[in-house]
């Protein structure tokens, strides 16, 4: 593409000078990466040394948080890694789909802290004599916060890609690379950017809680942001919490304006569509970016230079190769052999596991297992409460919001800024403050489910409210609807879609928050409620791991309950009867 | 007919053929024992020099024959053969043009003509050379950097042109190509292949179009293949012998397309039985029990015989298309349920009003609504079945799933469920039945409901 012809001089020293002070720009940027990687580099190598003393001051503040940034990034990259190859698998293997699938669910269900025993204590015999090894437990915890909605997004994307696109890749003897990089990443492109949204949220929420914790008698605390959240909370210090929660927010706006908001810009050409909608996401971000010079050329010829060598050796090795018929058969009988040894293995090691589990439970008393069924019970009213009170104040707001476009046009994007912080980071000062009007941790869990889980349902709601056709409301105009009649025959039902979908992402919030909320540490003292959440958590404090694995059972077994009986019939309600077709 | 020549060809025997398909089947093995026969085995021959057209209703397979023959697909039994060689163990070169184009959107005209060539290893600066050249061929010169939905549909069309011969394939294949288009695009493509084809810019030795517009197969095709349907079967084969540039006024022309509407609308002729090769029972979907119900909306018929009534009753089907400016594919539904129905017979191309036609044609909403009902429950189990069994039940009212399960024996899922559609929307005109779409059950409408509660009283 070359520029365009511009009449006036002054356009064109513009046009020559920002791309060159944008390639400078870039440039400073890859070298600051560059030492950064070279520190954290040395610190992972280093002796490992599971409690580092935190500073509250707030000098430190962007080293902490330039370390949990980076724990959150590798952690992205392991998720998005890790669901591209198992969502991959998943739609390519009828054979292995279904129990991949219900794999899928039952990890999904499981809370992080769950996750926290095995893993830290995996990878730190795994990795002895480094930093590194607690590190990579931090970053596997974090990962398990990020990576199931993305490999659900992928997997659901290779479902949906048309035939006749399938088909002519096929025909023109796409091999399962080109396929990979020309057809399926690009139509999996804007499900997985959504998602990762949502995933990086979920793993700056994680963060907080596993940076700093207690794993029977050791401690583990490392630098970085939840930690410092969480001392200055443990210590009182009300002035460095405070700090370190503005610090979290300037990063999340920050992640939304440089890196969110150009990726949804740009994923924009992904689109599958015919014809090009009027509206766009825009980023100044992403237009700046186009207009580098350097960024513009170079990862497109450099990419191109990577590709060209492999398709040309791909085509030679297959020269006298045929494709293979779309039909499932024969892709069955390839697979046969390596399906059953991959069975009978899964098979060995579930009955080990399901042998050591036993072993482990006979610990438990049958006290121990009606509180902790009592437990159960308070966290699934704690949850439900929480979504309830979501939903009774969002819909009306958020509705309010939906009809006035232009309101709308500000909120939203808040609303979707506010979603992505952690509320976790809230937590400490919310129980400060309510430990000073004299309330207790019961109703600080119901408030923290709430700061997690409501500006998902109020994102949602808005844009179904936004969705409803103009004409359907002044048909309701017209006929002079009651309040009542707008509400139950127009609104409810147009953001009826949006409403579940919001609704559904705001649920397994709530029970993965709902382990933090019911057990904290708050100057010096431990509060804790009735609940499974305490009891998983207070269980990791103390080491005792049956208990963790029957409450992870319980909660795992509440979650696909509801998902299949509520959750899934409504969606299924909501795509056909109260689907708005254009 | 003087150009209907049946395809004994010398030369297929002879060995030339570049695709033979040899007795290829379609079936999908039900849960039940049953298993649905989508194609019957069948013979096949795509020749060099020649267009190919496959012609046939909706229903008979027409797609499903295109991708077994171009080694997308693996027919239930028999063989195809590319060159004599097993089509799945050669290398073959073929493409294929599809009816949604199947572009790339997120790839420029360019990168989307190019891909083939990347699958294939050739370097960047042929590759560049040959898409562009293939590019200025079909006419986009100048549209090389922009991406598919800037475009209209005929040009989109032209890009999955372009992409298809830049790889020169010796046969290409084409899935309604421009059936997604409105009718002067399509005219106008249409002939910009003939003059590809004549003039031998393409190195393809063969095409092979599937369509289900007759006058496109005559304009086209060499020779043209009519499919019947239930299940799919070679119902004619024969050449064209007009010459290139053929005029659709033309008198051969208007015979030719005249012969096959007849072939299409004539009353299918009992074919060889279907040969039990696996032990499982094959059912012929001619023997079933529930017709084949046309997807065609009462409002349509009314329509259709109105304006029959206004041609005195008796017109060529047609010219009835032509009239309605319809495609022949949407109109025969609609012939066919008005035959079902007794209000329409059809002979010789010709269709004639009946006088309980005549009489629905004639009347007002509500006694149409009448006529309709007795023509419903006269002619059509599966409305007959769901009416008694409503009024047999105490509640008056039946899952739809019930109905499912039976018409399942006899039909794919899809048909199942298309053959659920049809009957609903009968039966709702005909006020036989209410049905509760969320419950998804079948209910007696409340007046007939009283009646049937008092019958079963004074019985």
């Amino acid at each position: 593409m070359s520029a365009p012809q511009h009449p006036f001089a002054r356009t064109l020293v513009m046009v020559r000078t920002w791309p060159f002070v944008l390639d400078v720009g870039v440039a400073f940027c890859g070298l600051a990466l560059f030492f950064a990687v070279l520190h954290i580099a040395r610190y992972w190598m280093g002796t490992p040394e599971p409690v580092v003393p935190i500073s509250h001051s707030a000098r430190v503040l962007p080293l902490y948080a330039f370390y949990s940034l980076f724990r959150i990034g590798i952690a992205y990259l392991l998720s998005l890694t890790f669901a591209i190859a198992y969502g991959y698998a998943a739609a390519r293997n009828p054979r292995l789909e279904p129990w991949m699938i219900a794999v899928l669910d039952v990890l999904q269900s499981i809370p992080v802290l769950s996750f926290l025993p095995p893993v830290v204590l995996a990878m730190v015999s795994l990795v002895p004599g480094h930093q590194l090894g607690i590190e990579m437990g931090v970053i596997l915890l974090i990962f398990t916060g990020q990576v199931w909605n993305l490999a659900f997004s992928f997997y659901s994307s290779l479902k949906s890609i048309p035939r006749e696109m399938m088909e002519a890749s096929l025909i023109y003897r796409y091999s399962a690379w080109q396929r990979f990089w020309q057809l399926e990443m690009p139509y999996a492109a804007i499900g997985l950017v959504w998602n990762s949204i949502v995933s990086v949220a979920g793993g700056w929420f994680a963060l907080m809680l596993c940076e700093m914790f207690t794993m029977g008698d050791r401690n583990f605390q490392l630098p970085g942001l939840g930690s410092y959240i969480q001392s200055a909370a443990n210590g009182g210090d009300v002035a460095a919490l405070l700090s370190g929660i503005a610090m979290v927010i300037l990063i999340v706006v920050a992640t939304d304006q440089l890196v969110w908001r150009p990726l949804i810009a740009w994923s924009d050409k992904f689109k599958f569509e015919q014809v090009e909608s009027a509206d766009r996401v825009t980023s100044p971000v992403l237009e700046m970016m186009r207009r580098s010079t350097l960024l513009n050329g170079l990862p497109g010829r450099l990419w191109a230079g990577i590709q060209q060598p492999i398709y040309r050796r791909l085509a030679r090795s297959r020269e006298r190769e045929t494709f293979h018929p779309i039909d499932e058969e024969a892709e069955q009988r390839k697979g046969a052999m390596a399906f059953w040894m991959v069975a009978a293995a899964v098979v060995i090691a579930g009955v080990w596991a399901l042998m050591q589990a036993v072993v482990m439970l006979r610990a438990i008393t049958g006290h121990e297992m009606l509180h902790l069924l009592a437990g159960a019970a308070a966290t699934f009213l704690r949850v439900n409460a929480a979504l309830l009170i979501s939903a009774l104040w969002t819909v009306p707001v958020g509705v309010a919001i939906g009809f006035n476009p232009r309101l709308a046009r500000v909120v939203q994007p808040l609303a979707q800024v506010l979603a992505s912080v952690p509320a976790s980071a809230f937590y400490p000062v919310l129980l400060l403050g309510l430990l000073k009007i004299g309330g207790g941790v019961g109703i600080g869990s119901i408030a923290l489910m709430l700061l997690g889980t409501q500006w998902y349902i109020l994102f949602n709601v808005i844009a179904g409210a936004m969705s409803i056709p103009s004409d359907l409301r002044e048909v309701a105009t017209l006929f002079r609807f009651t309040r009542w009649q707008r509400w139950t025959r127009l609104i409810l039902p147009g953001i009826f879609p949006y409403l579940i979908t919001g609704m559904v992402t705001a649920s397994g919030g709530a029970w993965n928050a709902s382990v933090m909320a019911e057990y904290a540490k708050v100057k010096d003292q431990t509060l804790e409620t009735i609940g499974l959440g305490a009891e998983i958590s207070s269980a990791t404090d103390h080491g005792r791991f049956a208990i963790i694995l029957v409450a992870t059972i319980l909660i795992s077994l509440m979650v696909i309950t509801v998902n299949r009986l509520l959750w899934r019939r409504l969606y299924r309600l909501a795509e056909t009867r109260f689907k708005l077709e254009g | 007919m003087q150009e209907a020549s049946l395809q004994t060809d010398a030369r297929a025997v002879a060995g030339e053929a570049i695709i033979r398909a040899e007795k290829i089947e379609k079936y999908y093995a039900q849960p039940s024992e049953n298993r649905i026969q989508v194609i019957s085995a069948t013979d096949l021959n795509i020749l060099p020099g020649e267009i190919l057209a496959l012609l046939g209703p909706s229903g008979s397979g027409k797609s499903t024959m295109l991708r077994m023959l171009s080694g997308l697909s693996r027919p239930s039994a028999g063989q195809v053969y590319w060159h004599e060689r097993p089509i799945s163990q050669t290398q073959i070169n073929v493409s294929i043009v599809f009816q949604s184009f199947a572009l790339f959107p997120w790839m420029t005209v360019l990168e989307n003509v190019e891909a083939p060539l990347v699958a294939r290893g050739v370097d960047p600066g042929e590759r560049e050379e040959r898409s562009l050249r293939m590019i200025d061929t079909v006419g986009l010169a100048g549209f090389e950097g922009a991406y598919p939905k800037e475009l209209s549909g005929g040009m989109r069309q032209r890009v999955g042109f372009a992409r298809a011969l830049v790889v020169e394939p010796e046969v290409l294949f084409m899935d309604e190509p421009f059936s997604a288009l409105d009718v002067l695009t399509a005219e106008n493509l249409r002939s910009e292949l003939l003059e590809l084809w004549s003039k031998k810019t393409m190195p393809t030795k063969a095409v092979f179009i599937v369509t289900h517009n007759i006058e496109e197969a005559v304009l086209l095709a060499d020779r043209i293949i009519v499919l019947g349907r239930n299940p799919g079967h070679i119902r004619t084969d024969f050449r064209v012998q007009l010459p290139q540039l053929r005029d659709r006024k033309s008198e051969a022309f208007t015979q030719l397309v005249d012969y096959i509407y007849k072939v299409l609308t004539r009353p299918d002729v009992p074919a060889e039985e279907v040969p039990d090769q696996t032990g499982k029972k094959v059912r012929d979907q001619r023997q079933m029990k529930y017709q084949m119900l046309p997807h065609a909306r009462p409002g349509g018929m009314a329509g259709l015989l109105e304006l029959l009534l206004d041609k005195g009753g008796r017109d060529d089907i047609y010219r009835l298309a032509d009239d309605l400016a319809f495609e022949i594919d949407d109109l025969f539904p609609i012939v066919e349920a008005a035959q079902l129905l007794g209000f329409l017979k059809v002979e010789e191309g010709d269709a004639n009003i009946t006088e309980n036609g005549a009489e629905f044609a004639n009347s007002e909403i509500l006694r149409q609504k009448e006529v309709f009902r007795d023509a419903a429950l006269g002619n059509v189990l599966l409305l007959r079945q769901i009416r008694r069994a409503l009024e047999s039940k105490s509640d008056h009212t039946v899952p739809e799933d019930f109905f499912l399960d039976m018409l399942d024996e006899q039909f794919s899922e899809d048909e199942c469920l298309r053959q659920m559609e049809t009957a609903i929307t009968w039966g709702r005109y005909a006020e036989l039945f209410d049905f509760d779409a969320s419950r998804r059950r079948f209910v007696l409408p409340d007046a007939q409901e009283e009646e049937a509660t008092a019958d079963e009283a004074a019985h």
